[in-house]
């Protein structure tokens, strides 16, 4: 059989009866029709860098989580009298709990991390654009899915950060006008956290949400599949095509990509296994000192504040001193980001060939999400609740700013763009004015014009400076 | 674009360090646990000096046999005072009830409180008991003012006075700030040999907080070197599949 086919087909060195066995499969299933169609025979683009490591760690890591979820689940309590003894019985006295439990906790930490890098890497090379408009929205689903899963997952060990993190995102339903109060007690099944809240987060934790979130992983994949992946060039591999229909610039998944991964997912994995090994808290930053403490309704912490990677959020919850507007601001954060395809309409998919200040809105786009994440694990004093609400105007500039840039605009357009966005920034700080921090206020004033004079006053009067460069026919290898 | 990235580190630098200036200065606790011996000291100053009033309800007594190298036999007759068996956890004799009377406040329970307080604060916190008249329990804390916890440690510290120097406002008021710590009477130990105590009390209650990080770093460097390897053949078999495309 193998010397038809002119090459060594490893199926044949059993005498053949796996090969039977496949075929017999394939009668009654299409196992070989989907391996080709998903996998040996799906053209991925050759270029892939650094960057598309992620999309495979992220599935990895939900397998991860869901595996040494199941086991965690088998000796956890989810009552309010044990839960806590329960963690620390799988961490002392289940045989390997600790290290499944450190798997759990650490990978919801490193889940959010990939997850991060995963959408950065989807912003730079422009891969929200058309066609794959709704792969970014599937995408941004699964991120929805995800914090709603980890927020869930961080009651279950009923210490004291699970319980009063908890009690203040509950609250925010509080907010809504009219049913904020029914809706709140609702959600908590009694009239604070209690037992009957911790039993329902873990249901929904365990069953709910990750029903949710495969279903979601399963569309984004297919939505995947049929538009083709995006790469760092932002040019569709699929125009050039050879007389066979295949991409002249298109690898099959497997084996390039699949070895390719392999080599990202082992150095993942021991990155991973340091933080496992030798600092599973990571200085309290995957696992917070005043969660091993048990949760007491009666001891409200100094200070609260939610795991790293809401820090973005919580920030800008907390830039608006009104627990309304602060909750709409939080909402519309994250909502801001599923339309990102309609806000940033340029034909110019890739940042290679994006012009400099789009390049550097990013680059500040990133350092404002970052820096609001410190922020928003800092108790909230004045002055870092200043810094908060103008890193907040910036974060959301960053989108005005993208719309901005969709195509050429007139020197006017730019200017009175720029004169509009100041005075609303200006106008808010005029009615939120507090006299005593008027200094302050009036020096953080800065941020928001230096930036808006960089990113639209700039370009009014050096259009170059937004000038896209020629962006090539086909993928470059670099 | 390094030098963008760390300019932006050098502006966030005093960020950070102003982060950091809150409260007293913690004295390092410079915890090795490797040293079994200082492990198997702290676990005999923390049954006689702690467990009296504070369990570890999470530690049993066979494991930290295990872990410090010490028999059933020997965890009989140097560890257990309670009438528990090895396979026990270390609960303290004191009913909660009476011990919430006696001291307003029941002792928590000291299994994880190295890791809600970390290493430097139970260290500094052991040797910062003062005298202080209008205490009830006729002592006070630096690190922790008010606390209801005596000072158990004092016949191996001694007793000290605490020294505050005066500030001035500028209005001309004045307010006092903690300077430092005296030796007023002297105890069983010199101050260096009180000092191992109170860091082998507080290598134990370190060990207590996460026992497996005693074995957790052997076994994350074996699996760390397992992966170097299979990473040199993945790397490799990657080559030579790549090898046409270019």
């Amino acid at each position: 059989m193998s010397a038809e086919k002119g090459k060594r087909d490893y199926l044949d060195v059993t005498g053949g009866w796996l090969h039977r066995l496949r075929d017999w499969i394939d009668a009654r299933f299409p196992m070989t029709k989907f391996w080709n169609e998903q996998v040996a025979q799906y053209y991925a683009p050759k270029n892939f860098n650094f960057w598309y490591f992620f999309g495979s760690i992220a599935l990895l890591i939900l397998v991860n989580q869901i595996v040494t979820g199941i086991f965690l689940a088998m000796n956890y309590k989810p009552a309010a009298a044990s839960a806590f003894a329960s963690v620390e019985y799988i961490m002392r006295d289940v045989n390997w709990g600790w290290l499944i439990r450190y798997m759990h906790s650490v990978g919801a930490s490193m889940f959010f991390v990939v997850v991060y890098l995963h959408m950065f890497r989807g912003v730079m090379y422009g891969s929200y654009k058309k066609p794959r408009e709704l792969l970014w929205i599937f995408g941004m689903l699964i991120y929805l899915a995800l914090m709603a899963e980890a927020f869930m997952g961080y009651l279950l060990p009923w210490g004291q950060m699970s319980y009063w993190g908890a009690n203040v995102i509950i609250s925010l339903f509080g907010a809504i006008p009219g049913i904020g109060s029914g809706l709140e007690q609702w959600v908590r099944g009694d009239f604070y956290i209690s037992d009957i809240t911790l039993n329902r987060f873990f249901a929904l934790h365990v069953v709910a949400v990750p029903l949710v979130l495969l279903g979601l992983v399963v569309f984004h994949l297919i939505a995947l599949h049929e538009v083709g992946s995006n790469n760092p060039d932002g040019v569709e591999i699929k125009k050039h095509k050879g007389a066979d229909g295949i991409p002249l610039d298109g690898i099959p998944f497997h084996p390039y990509y699949t070895i390719k991964d392999i080599c990202g997912v082992i150095i993942f994995i021991a990155i991973f296994s340091a933080i496992i090994f030798f600092s599973p808290g990571l200085h309290g930053l995957f696992l917070e000192p005043a969660n091993f403490e048990p949760a007491n309704a009666l001891k409200t912490p100094a200070d609260i504040h939610p795991l790293w990677y809401f820090g973005p959020y919580y920030a800008i919850l907390r830039s608006i001193p009104n627990k309304g507007l602060g909750a709409l601001a939080l909402l519309l954060s994250i909502v801001i980001l599923f339309v990102l395809p309609w806000i940033d309409r340029n034909p110019v998919k890739s940042i290679r060939y994006r012009g400099l200040l789009y390049r550097g809105l990013l680059f500040v786009f990133v350092l404002t999400f970052i820096v609001l994440g410190y922020i928003g694990m800092q108790p909230a004093t004045p002055f870092w609740a200043e810094i908060g609400q103008r890193l907040s105007e910036m974060y959301f500039l960053f989108f005005a700013v993208s719309w901005v840039y969709s195509k050429p605009r007139s020197r006017a357009y730019l200017v009175i763009t720029f004169i509009c966005v100041m005075a609303v920034i200006s106008l808010f700080d005029w009615v939120s004015w507090v006299p005593s921090a008027a200094v302050l206020k009036m020096y953080s004033w800065l941020i928001p014009l230096v930036y808006c004079s960089i990113f639209l006053l700039l370009p009014a009067f050096a259009g170059k400076f937004i000038e896209p460069k020629p962006v090539p026919e086909r993928v470059t290898m670099k | 674009m390094k030098a963008i990235v760390c300019a932006f580190l050098l502006v966030l630098l005093p960020v950070f360090a102003h982060a950091q200036d809150q409260g007293i200065k913690l004295e390092s606790a410079n915890v090795d646990l490797s040293n079994t011996a200082s492990l198997q000291r702290g676990a005999k100053f923390f049954v006689n000096y702690c467990m009296g009033c504070h369990s570890a309800q999470y530690v049993r007594y066979n494991r930290v046999g295990r872990d410090l190298g010490l028999n059933d036999a020997q965890l009989q007759s140097y560890l257990i005072f309670t009438g528990s068996k090895v396979t026990d956890t270390m609960v303290s004799a004191m009913p909660p009830a009476d011990a919430q009377k006696w001291f307003s406040v029941a002792p928590p329970d000291l299994s994880l409180e190295s890791r809600s307080r970390g290493a430097d604060w139970i260290y500094t916190y052991l040797k910062s008991f003062y005298l202080d008249p209008k205490s009830g329990t006729g002592v006070n804390n630096v690190v922790f003012p008010k606390v209801s916890m005596p000072d158990v440690l004092w016949e191996l510290q001694g007793t000290q006075k605490a020294l505050f120097s005066t500030i001035k406002n500028p209005d001309g008021s004045t307010y006092q700030v903690f300077d430092h710590l005296e030796l007023v009477t002297s105890g069983k130990l010199t101050p260096e040999q009180f000092d191992r105590a109170d860091r082998d009390i507080t290598s134990f209650l370190v060990y207590i907080g996460d026992p497996v990080m005693l074995k957790s770093r052997d076994l994350g460097l074996r699996v760390i070197g397992f992966l170097i390897i299979f990473f040199v053949f993945a790397y490799l078999l990657k080559r030579e599949i790549w090898k046409k495309i270019h």
